[in-house]
């Protein structure tokens, strides 16, 4: 099957080569460049592991195929290693016990980040609705949601949430 | 889970793109409906035309008190307030609920109304709306009343050689009511039952029901509805025929809800 120049930049890197068109972007990081942070569960767009920054925003890796991703920035879960937000995401994630197997928690993250600064105000009903699309077999969610609430009141300077306690570093 | 081998073109311009879909090529936008039907083999189309990247897609205008939503704008963007006004805040509130953020920053309006899934949600809430799809073939543009462009499940009045390349709405004075339920078990996912009520003052309140494995059904005239939302549903859901019971009582109470909803704005 003929394949096709692809050109990504990816957690800042320039990145080249060629795809088949069939090919999904979570396969490409994965396969081609070894970031394997970003996982694949359902293939078809339901679960929210594979969800990483194209362009910056949230999206579905396993759904944006090799064609309509030429051209564009992407970041995984590898990429946020200077991200102060992303660092108290995780801070939080292991003081509320967020995750269990691991396997949701690089989408988890990505799509919590994405709540914490697009709605500094979320109460804990509107986190629970904007993790809808985001699917842990582990945890019941609890933990996650915590998790969320510690760093939103954190960032709002306000310690009484229900995720307030000490955070190990 | 992967896809069938398909080819992949990215047309630089309109009539590049009309000419793959005369030669059969799939339109793709956001992807975030053919996406997944790609990867279920439901869809195996022998090459996609990628729209997304066309001039003028993307992006919002309002001129002469008609708002023009380019096809290719995503739900997020309609959710953060790319439409002024009040039409805005009304499909706003439709896009917010439309699958999840990660689906919503890439899905658009035109390809999700294109797709003409009959659960989908702009399928669902623009037959209610006074106004128009726009078609671009290649003889130009031509306009089709939002209330008659989904024909079937899956089906729309597009031609094969045609692509819907915007959304005309008429924009909404500040005392328009609007109501809108839409059952889901879970936050994201397909509807189960669809209504929509949309009161314009001055004009006949109209609406739409959906989401029923049909096409949307219009409702033309919303005024029995709005007055009296218990007798004014069952009235409208008594010509349908073959619905399981909890389908229909479903539709029943996103009828009724839809039109408290519209009622209690009027009050507020």
């Amino acid at each position: 099957m003929t394949r096709i120049p692809l050109r990504l930049t990816v957690n800042g890197e320039p990145a080249e080569f060629l795809a088949e068109p069939r090919t999904h972007l979570a396969d490409i990081l994965r396969g081609e460049l070894l970031l394997t942070g970003t996982h694949t569960g359902c293939e078809h767009g339901v679960c929210g592991a594979c969800t990483v920054e194209i362009d910056g925003a949230p999206a579905r890796a396993c759904i944006a195929h090799a064609g309509t991703c030429d051209g564009a920035t992407v970041r995984t879960i590898e990429g946020f290693g200077g991200d102060p937000v992303m660092a108290a995401l995780r801070r939080a994630f292991a003081a509320e016990h967020a995750l269990q197997c691991g396997y949701c928690t690089p989408g988890m993250l990505v799509t919590a980040r994405d709540i914490v600064l697009r709605l500094p105000d979320a109460d804990e009903a509107r986190i629970r609705e904007e993790l809808s699309g985001n699917l842990c077999r582990c945890t019941g969610y609890r933990g996650i949601v915590r998790a969320v609430t510690r760093v939103l009141a954190e960032r709002r300077g306000d310690d009484s949430g229900p995720g307030s306690g000490p955070v190990p570093v | 889970m992967k896809p069938a081998a398909f080819a992949y073109e990215r047309p630089a311009d309109w009539p590049a793109a009309l000419a793959l879909l005369a030669a059969g090529a799939r339109p793709v936008a956001g992807g975030q409906s053919i996406g997944p039907m790609l990867n279920l083999r439901v869809a195996q189309p022998d090459a996609v035309a990628d729209l997304r990247h066309l001039p003028g897609f993307a992006g919002v205008a309002v001129e002469g008190g008609l708002c023009r939503i380019g096809a290719g704008t995503t739900h997020a963007a309609i959710e953060d307030g790319a439409v002024p006004g009040r039409l805005g805040a009304v499909l706003a509130g439709v896009a917010r609920r439309i699958a999840y953020r990660a689906v919503r920053n890439r899905g658009t309006i035109g390809g999700s109304l294109a797709h003409a899934d009959p659960a989908a949600d702009w399928v669902a809430v623009l037959p209610a709306f006074p106004g128009h799809a726009v078609a671009l073939g290649p003889a130009g543009e031509r306009r089709i009343p939002l209330d008659g462009f989904v024909t079937g499940i899956f089906a729309t009045a597009l031609a094969p050689d045609e692509v819907l390349r915007a959304i005309e709405i008429p924009v909404l004075p500040e005392g328009t009511r609007w109501g809108h339920w839409k059952f889901c078990r879970k936050p994201g996912e397909f509807s189960k039952a669809t209504a929509c009520l949309l009161a314009i003052p001055g004009q006949t309140p109209r609406g739409a029901l959906a989401a029923l494995d049909e096409p949307p059904m219009p409702i033309p005239d919303a005024t029995a509805l709005l007055a009296d939302p218990e007798a004014g549903a069952d009235a409208l859901l008594a010509p349908i025929r073959g619905l399981d019971p909890w389908r229909r009582a479903l539709a029943r109470t996103a009828l009724r809800r839809a039109a408290r909803m519209a009622s209690r704005m009027a009050d507020a």
